[in-house]
């Protein structure tokens, strides 16, 4: 396959060339590669991205199948662009054995689309109370683990965990929240927690154990990386632990430097996520945040749920937005076209970062690399239509957004898996 | 004329609309002041009332200002009804409406839920309260209170004085007397005032005397007691003693200054005996208000359907 006159995205710069691929791997990029017979594709006018990568999404896969599954997510996922994609463990049985890490290994290559990579749970059942069996887990293909959807609540279990799992190069991926100063709270505490007459969630919150795990990683020099950073105080915390020298790595999402959380006052229950949408001081964080390298990934904890579990009281809702089909076009439209990032910054939070956290190979447009890439077209518009989502769960707030970034062709392994 | 399906929040009302409403539940109370309790405003119409939350003075205010306009009330409690069985808001609403209610009387532990009921249901939906957010008849019905004392609400003071962060009652006076032209003072333990109070127009004061200076309503606001268990204060004591509203305190305020309080009082803590039962204390004149407001909600409400139609 050839890949013709796009606008590529390298680690340096963006750079009109081709890029011959061969048996999943690219052999060259160049210039005027010679035809060789193979398939081309015309990429002129469109731009050629590392396959996105994104490490933190919610396949729903055993258990909710009917909020979403690997076939519906993987197929989501390729449309946003994603060559690989990491799936959180609160499936249903928990995936805290190698038994649910290899269904969902085998179920994703039968589907045979994105990458999809298990992140196996921290303790048993996440309750935190026992070590899951991370060694068998990372055995059976897990690239992570996290309790996600809740905090390792004991920090004597969270320090042993991440202290055990260092001995497996397996990272804690931290959900970063302290559930009792939740305390019901279902909206980000401020203005529009009172206009709405909703319970707040208070910033400290999260913030308590993002300092609390950094604490932990600092203490055992080990690696940690903190999930869905949604606070200008955490964004800080981390700032300031990683001058200190600590190996804490951090990720965003599209709805913490897009909006502000007046969305909520709207009572419309897919704003409802947590953590919360909060406010502008924050959005300027997390963008600053991104700018800086504090944040080193943008990810989307695509959550799909099913309309049962969002057309009620929005105490009631479930928490979650389904993100993974949009996030690239929020880069593109609210930190490309906005000078926030350039290109390749965006290549780097999307593609190469959450590769080196991870241990995955790509991340990089390079000779000898594997043949994953996003081509999409950054002057094409598109206004969200959640209803139109190949994800099972049409839960996004975004609908009628105008975005930038379309994704033409999704490739993974040097074979079309989405053609727009 | 108010052009509402729904009355479910102050947030958005105009001071005409507010007027309005005040105008016609003034009326209403003259109509009842005279005996008259036969108003077919809203004959042939029913009303279904639905509380998700325990409530005796709202229901019953509620279900005779429907009677009184003529209207057939039904009446559910939450726990007694399929929602015990676990049908959602939205079903329930579908039903409510195939049965052909014209009006939904809600209350309901979390906010926004009106909301959502007013979406899919065809009917008009009046909140009763939804959780911390909003109770619009209850500030009518201070405002009307108000009104008929002073003859006015622009430039009053009125000094709201309790748990401010759980109140729906305080909230919806807020945006009301603010619509209106007069001045809202909020006093309360730090651990009892919402984020942001201050940017929606009230006036945060510091003592208590700040408060009540000059005031020319004070209104208590009811303090659960489950606040104290969760830590919000450390006793009812402490809570009387710095937060209360006694015979002493009282003299801050005008000297024509009434007394509110929507009900039920914890006598001794938010307000002391006598003050609740001093001459200025118009607390039973706001539940009289209250049904006179409920009367021109439904039938300005009804009007407006009326003329759709």
């Amino acid at each position: 396959m050839i890949i013709r006159n796009g606008n590529v995205v390298l680690k340096d710069g963006v750079q009109k060339c081709d890029l011959l691929i061969e048996n999943g791997r690219i052999v060259k990029i160049a210039e005027n590669i010679p035809a060789n017979g193979s398939e081309e594709i015309d990429a002129a006018g469109k731009h050629v991205f590392p396959g996105l990568i994104d490490m933190h999404v919610h396949l729903r896969d055993p258990g909710y199948e009917y909020k979403e599954d690997i076939e519906s997510g993987s197929k989501a996922a390729v449309k946003g662009g994603f060559t690989q994609i990491c799936c959180m463990p609160n499936t249903n049985p928990i995936m805290d054995n190698k038994v649910v890490v290899s269904y969902v290994k085998h179920k994703a290559r039968e589907v045979g689309l994105c990458k999809v990579h298990p992140i196996g749970a921290i303790t048993k059942g996440e309750k935190g109370e026992q070590l899951a069996d991370i060694g068998e887990m990372k055995k059976a293909g897990a690239v992570a683990i996290s309790d996600d959807g809740v905090s390792v609540k004991s920090s004597r279990l969270m320090r042993l965990a991440m202290e055990y799992a260092s001995g497996f190069d397996i990272k804690c991926l931290c959900h970063c929240e302290d559930k009792e100063l939740v305390d019901g709270g279902v909206v980000n505490e401020g203005l529009s927690s009172t206009v709405a007459g909703l319970k707040g969630i208070p910033r400290a919150a999260e913030d308590i154990m993002i300092a609390r795990d950094i604490a932990l990683a600092e203490s055992l020099d080990v690696p940690v990386h903190i999930c869905h950073v949604s606070t200008h105080s955490g964004v800080r915390l981390i700032r300031d632990a990683k001058k200190a020298g600590v190996k804490v790595t951090a990720e965003t999402c599209p709805h913490y430097f897009a909006v502000t959380d007046e969305l909520v006052t709207g009572f419309d229950t897919n704003t409802k996520v947590n953590p919360p949408i909060r406010e502008e001081i924050d959005k300027q964080a997390i963008l600053t945040g991104l700018k800086d390298g504090t944040l080193d990934c943008i990810v989307t904890d695509h959550a799909p749920h099913h309309i049962n579990d969002k057309n009620v009281e929005y105490n009631t809702a479930a928490f979650g937005i389904s993100g993974i089909e949009t996030s690239f076009g929020f880069a593109i439209t609210y930190l490309y076209k906005t000078g926030v990032l350039t290109l390749p910054q965006i290549a780097e939070k999307m593609s190469a970062a959450p590769a080196k956290i991870l241990g995955l190979d790509g991340g990089e447009l390079k000779e000898g690399g594997v043949a994953d890439l996003t081509i999409a077209d950054l002057d094409e518009s598109f206004v969200i239509d959640p209803a139109k989502f190949v994800s099972k769960g049409k839960n996004n707030p975004f609908g009628g957004y105008k975005l930038d970034g379309v994704v033409k062709y999704t490739i993974v392994d040097g074979e079309v898996k989405y053609k727009a | 004329m108010l052009k509402r399906k729904d009355l479910i929040g102050l947030i958005d009302a105009t001071k005409e609309e507010i007027t309005e409403l005040l105008d016609v539940a003034e009326e209403m109370k003259r109509h009842l002041k005279a005996g008259e309790k036969n108003l077919p405003y809203l004959k042939g119409k029913t009303a279904t009332i639905l509380f998700y939350e325990n409530s005796t003075r709202t229901r019953t205010s509620f279900e005779l200002a429907a009677k009184y306009l003529g209207a057939t009330v039904i009446n559910i409690a939450a726990s007694s009804s399929s929602v015990a069985k676990g049908e959602t808001l939205v079903d329930t609403g579908k039903t409510l409406d195939a049965q052909l209610n014209d009006f939904l009387i809600m209350r309901h532990p979390m906010g926004g839920a009106p909301y959502l009921l007013a979406k899919v249901a065809k009917a008009g939906v009046l909140n009763a309260g939804d959780g911390m957010n909003e109770h619009p008849t209850q500030a009518l019905l201070d405002m009307l209170t108000m009104r008929e004392y002073f003859g006015r609400l622009e430039g009053l003071k009125v000094a709201i004085v309790g748990d401010i962060k759980h109140s729906r009652v305080a909230k919806s006076n807020l945006f009301g007397l603010n619509a209106m032209g007069a001045e809202v003072r909020m006093f309360a333990p730090e651990t009892l005032i919402p984020k942001g109070i201050d940017k929606l127009g009230a006036k945060l004061c510091k003592t208590k005397e700040e408060a009540l200076k000059n005031a020319d309503v004070v209104m208590g606001l009811r303090i659960q007691l489950e606040r104290q268990q969760a830590g919000n204060f450390p006793s009812l004591n402490e809570y009387a003693e710095f937060y209360g509203v006694d015979g002493k305190s009282l003299k801050l305020a005008k000297p024509n200054a009434i007394v509110m309080h929507p009900g039920p009082v914890n006598r001794g803590v938010e307000l002391t005996g006598k003050v609740i039962d001093c001459e200025r204390s118009y607390i039973e004149e706001q539940v009289f208000s209250g049904i006179a407001v409920r009367m021109a909600a439904l039938k300005l409400l009804n009007d407006y359907r009326e003329s759709t139609k």
